[in-house]
């Protein structure tokens, strides 16, 4: 852990510099050993989503890069499943997952996110549904279609619109980590995929 | 610091600008004992930046993103660091993230000691015209930032005619892909300010 620290440290001080020094003062990510450590890379969210398994010819590619599986893995539980929930309930967090994954055309994530949606929060997973009169949940819904669609087209005024719908400062960068979080996801099984019809 | 009275910039460079929040950060004296732990991984030069204490927000996401970033972006073997850099500056060219191409632009130039590559794409953006290689990287990685991705087989294919291996091609989706996450947070939470 003290390792994997400064290692970090290293990197976020010294990255203007970095290509000038020689290979070796490169440590690659070591290896993670938290307690809650991902316990198989090809039974996280990411990987089954991309359909490689453990006897896949990708699966050594996949492990080379096992670290970054894991923090994905991570991520998602940070995104999805954080306690305390903050202003929005696990619920409504895979709610406006699947809704990104589907407007995104990814249905075995869109899939898996449906799953761990309760019944009241359904209909924010459908990306035709506006929020209709709850007024706040429009709101929520219109910054995240906006911002997975087109996030160039994002200006301040949109996060003028969350604060006065009362939404707070806090909630607005745990909505933003959220929307960032599957648009990154998204995007890698989309590639993972590409990769493996490319065999 | 006036920095929050000037007009935000709006057209690409690879001098890195300020950053200017549009919601209030943290404020370090208040931060609790988990916002500073996930702070903590991200020390930076000059104190705790803006955009970190922002973040702290949602400390759980950052304590996972900072080990991740750097993960996909300085890991050893794989893909080479400039092209490693070419995939995050075509997803914040999609997005129009002018502080995060500011800044993998201008490492991508440090890296390769030449300037006309971005200014080529900061010029004509995926149409830009250069070596085959890198432009299969930046068609690729271009295409896979659209929303919902528009990469398709071909693109790949490319890829792979231009000698990149699998190894290489993953860490190439994984840095595009980091970056329709980077420019969800820069873009949106906060304005690129002329230093």
């Amino acid at each position: 852990m003290l390792r994997y620290l400064a290692s970090s440290f290293y990197i976020s001080n010294g990255r203007r510099a970095a290509h000038r020094l020689p290979a070796s003062a490169f440590d690659p990510m070591p290896p993670l050993c938290y307690s809650d450590a991902v316990e198989d890379i090809f039974d996280t969210v990411l990987v089954r989503a991309a359909g490689i398994t453990a006897d896949h010819p990708l699966a050594g590619v996949i492990r080379g890069r096992s670290n970054i599986i894991e923090l994905t893995e991570k991520s998602h539980d940070a995104a999805l499943k954080p306690e305390p929930t903050g202003g929005f309930t696990h619920s409504q967090r895979a709610a406006l997952a699947c809704r990104m994954a589907r407007i995104n055309d990814e249905p075995s994530l869109a899939a898996h996110y449906e799953g761990m949606v309760d019944a009241e929060d359904i209909l924010t997973a459908d990306p035709s549904f506006d929020g209709a009169d709850d007024g706040r949940l429009r709101v929520i819904i219109r910054h995240t279609d906006l911002v997975t669609r087109s996030p160039k087209d994002a200006v301040a005024g949109d996060i003028d619109a969350l604060l006065s719908t009362g939404i707070a400062e806090g909630d607005i960068v745990r909505l933003s980590e959220l929307i960032a979080f599957v648009n990154y996801q998204v995007r890698v099984v989309a590639g993972l995929r590409l990769m493996v019809a490319a065999l | 610091m006036n920095e929050s009275t000037s007009e935000p910039i709006t057209e690409f460079t690879t001098t890195v600008p300020f950053w200017s929040p549009r919601v209030t950060p943290v404020n370090l004296d208040d931060a609790t004992e988990e916002e500073l732990d996930a702070m903590k991984v991200t020390p930076s030069d000059t104190g705790v930046s803006e955009y970190v204490l922002v973040l702290a927000y949602d400390p759980k996401t950052l304590k996972e993103r900072t080990p991740l970033f750097n993960g996909i972006m300085y890991s050893r073997g794989g893909l080479s660091r400039p092209e490693t850099e070419l995939g995050a500056v075509a997803a914040s060219v999609v997005n129009r993230c002018i502080y995060c191409a500011a800044v993998h632009a201008s490492r991508y130039n440090e890296l390769t000691d030449g300037e006309t590559v971005m200014e080529a794409i900061f010029e004509s953006g995926e149409d830009a015209d250069f070596d085959p290689r890198p432009k299969a990287i930046l068609s690729f990685a271009t295409k896979l930032s659209k929303s919902p991705s528009e990469a398709e087989n071909a693109d790949v294919n490319l890829l792979i005619e231009n000698g990149l291996g699998m190894d290489e091609i993953l860490d190439l989706v994984l840095s595009t892909s980091l970056f329709g996450w980077a420019n969800r947070l820069m873009h949106v939470l906060g304005d690129p300010i002329p230093r």
